[in-house]
């Protein structure tokens, strides 16, 4: 009798403890979510308020700018009207803000000043694939080998350790931008085996040929390569250090002990390691819109750096408002997702939730 | 007490060239006057202009020691501002704790969330024309969460220990609590936090001027990368506009990074002792393998 009761105490404490546990992790869930809106709404705001602080307005900017190009001042009048309101400068700002999310909401990001018919939105969907082309490979080889790297490194000591640590810190704490504009001069001026610049040859129109693609491609090595030896670089010396990190620790020494195989305690090892670095690779994901803007430029790719480059020049802010929001929007999504997935795999997390550390 | 390590006194007397370059070399080198023309475009490197020219004919190695200097100045007063904000948010986060903490940390992962690159930029252009300060002012204010978020951190950790009570005890008020029994245990930290600032400053001025976002009306080390890429020098072989900017400036980052690491060493016994415990630790897998 007493047996039973307590079995049937000690089931519904399990059962308690795992509605508890799903509960938290709810919990955690929506607080997450909370401080992700949270910090949307204000890069929202900053994107809506920013390019609306500019002395004058924008409107004023690019007009002047205009009439210093020997636009006759009728016209001027005419230009400025038109564009106050369109982007309904006329209007009170909370109402701006309204038609600003309400456009928000449907995809609209507005006209672009320079290139006037086209919009926002069909600009960036001509230089996001560029720009996802380059980063996306860079990162997920540069991941790949820069942890395989660190890892032998941290493994085999000595002087390939040396070599292969020394070069890693150099290529990732060199800013990406010099390392680019050096393998530029060297790889396309200096010694001439690569073409220097643009995403393709000037006079091919992209489409989907093999030639296309072949001259594409053999101007695609050279901001990769700036990318990849960046990525290598940060990926070896964080792997190589969380692996020596493990390597000296307690239970690698205690099942040392124990008499494991090697192969059994380097996949512990690992396994462990692998954790932060996870994350990199999903963190680095995120900011793949916005990672490689300066590369973009050195190679005058034609990307989302590129185009950044030029509306700046322009003066042609709403690209640039588009362009600033969708980086922002990709770091965000990818963070909130790196913290979801964290939450549901990593024990500590749950744990501490409910409080018990 | 603590013994610098070699890398120390490298990486030192390489940041320590650096600014008496910025600092003193305008005054040493007084050849060429800043802004005046000197010769024609993408002159070769000579005897009298050591560097050659620029775009617009300016001597390239004049540009390069004002260049230095402004990056330097952004560098330092950036990562000034950026560690002062960042230690009074996160001293009154940790130390204070409760709701002013949640508020406090609050503001600071938000911010944290959001790429900062995107509110440099968007800042950048709202204000129009930039002064080299009011550049050092953006970068720092935009730049300070993370140091708050370690600093609160240490602040909590260092609140619970003893001798603060006994400053209780003897009846000090809270701002001299922090000043004198809370912030100098986190000195060293500082110090690190400081660098890293500075060399983070100094590569954001380079990206932001790159992008065309640059102090206006000078000369920076990535004003020059900016109108080197911008004139094609780079395509057209021109390496003196291009060369000495991007060498300065990877030298600078890199040797204050490595600044940052041995500091870190000297000030973190824990981490010297690990050093040399896990090397014989590592051998026997490497046999094994």
């Amino acid at each position: 009798m007493a047996l039973t009761a307590d079995v049937t105490s000690a089931d519904a404490a399990a059962a308690e403890e795992g509605q508890a546990a799903s509960t938290s992790l709810l919990r955690y869930l929506a607080r997450k979510a909370a401080w992700y809106l949270g910090a949307l709404v204000v890069a929202i705001v900053l994107n809506f308020l920013l390019p609306r602080l500019i002395p004058g307005n924008p409107v004023d900017a690019i007009v002047s700018s205009l009439g210093r190009g020997g636009v006759e001042g009728s016209q001027l009048r005419a230009i400025h009207e038109h564009y106050v309101h369109e982007f309904g400068l006329d209007k009170p700002m909370w109402q701006q803000f309204l038609i600003y999310l309400g456009n928000l909401a449907h995809g609209n990001l507005g006209t672009s000043f320079a290139q006037s018919p086209a919009s926002v939105s069909d600009l960036i969907a001509q230089a996001l694939p560029w720009s996802i082309a380059l980063q996306l490979p860079a990162i997920l080889i540069g991941w790949i080998v820069g942890n395989g790297l660190g890892a032998i490194a941290a493994y085999r000591g000595g002087w390939f350790d040396r070599g292969a640590f020394l070069g890693s810190l150099f290529t990732s704490s060199m800013p990406y931008y010099c390392l680019a504009i050096l393998l530029l001069y060297l790889l396309a001026v200096a010694i001439p085996v690569l073409p220097p610049t643009g995403g393709y040859s000037f006079g091919n129109v992209p489409e989907l040929s093999g030639a296309f693609v072949a001259d594409a491609l053999t101007h695609y090595w050279l901001p990769f390569l700036s990318l990849v030896l960046v990525f290598v670089g940060g990926q070896a010396v964080g792997m190589r250090s969380m692996a020596v990190y493990e390597l000296g620790s307690d239970y690698v020494n205690y099942g040392r002990g124990l008499g494991l195989r090697d192969r059994t305690l380097v996949r512990y090892i690992f396994r462990n390691a692998m954790l932060p670095q996870v994350t990199g690779l999903a963190l680095s994901i995120g900011t793949l819109v916005g990672g490689a803007l300066i590369t973009e430029i050195v190679f005058s790719y034609p990307g989302v750096g590129t185009l950044l480059f030029t509306a700046i020049s322009q003066n042609d802010y709403p690209v640039v408002a588009g362009l600033t929001l969708l980086i922002a929007v990709a770091v965000l999504v990818a963070n909130f997702c790196v913290e979801i997935a964290y939450g549901v795999i990593d024990p500590r997390i749950r744990a501490a939730n409910r409080g018990e550390r | 007490m603590t013994r610098f390590t070699p890398r120390f006194y490298v990486a030192a007397a390489i940041v320590a060239a650096v600014l008496l370059f910025g600092v003193l070399g305008p005054l040493v080198f007084s050849g060429h006057e800043l802004g005046t023309v000197v010769g024609g475009l993408y002159d070769h490197p000579s005897g009298r202009l050591w560097l050659g020219t620029d775009n617009i004919g300016h001597d390239v190695f004049t540009n390069l020691m004002y260049g230095t200097r402004t990056s330097l100045v952004i560098g330092l007063v950036a990562g000034a501002l950026a560690t002062l904000i960042g230690v009074v948010v996160g001293t009154l986060a940790g130390y204070r704790g409760g709701a002013l903490e949640e508020a406090l940390m609050g503001v600071t992962n938000v911010i944290l969330a959001i790429p900062s690159i995107v509110v440099l930029i968007l800042i950048s252009i709202a204000l129009g024309t930039r002064s080299t300060v009011a550049m050092a002012v953006v970068l720092g204010v935009t730049s300070w969460p993370w140091t708050a978020r370690a600093v609160r951190a240490q602040a909590a950790s260092v609140r619970t220990r003893e001798h603060l009570d006994v400053a209780r005890l003897s009846g000090a008020g809270t701002m001299s609590l922090i000043c004198y029994d809370v912030v100098p245990y986190m000195l060293s930290y500082l110090c690190m936090a400081f660098v890293l600032q500075v060399s983070s400053a100094v590569l954001n001025e380079a990206a932001l001027s790159m992008l065309g976002l640059g102090p206006s009306g000078g000369v920076s080390l990535g004003i020059m990368l900016h109108w080197a890429l911008a004139w094609e020098s780079v395509r057209t072989g021109a390496w003196w506009a291009f060369v000495p900017p991007t060498l300065l400036l990877t030298l600078l980052a890199f040797a204050l990074l490595m600044l940052q690491s041995s500091l870190d060493e000297v000030f973190n016994p824990r981490l010297r002792r690990f050093l040399r415990r896990r090397r014989p630790a590592a051998t026997p897998t490497a046999e094994a393998a």
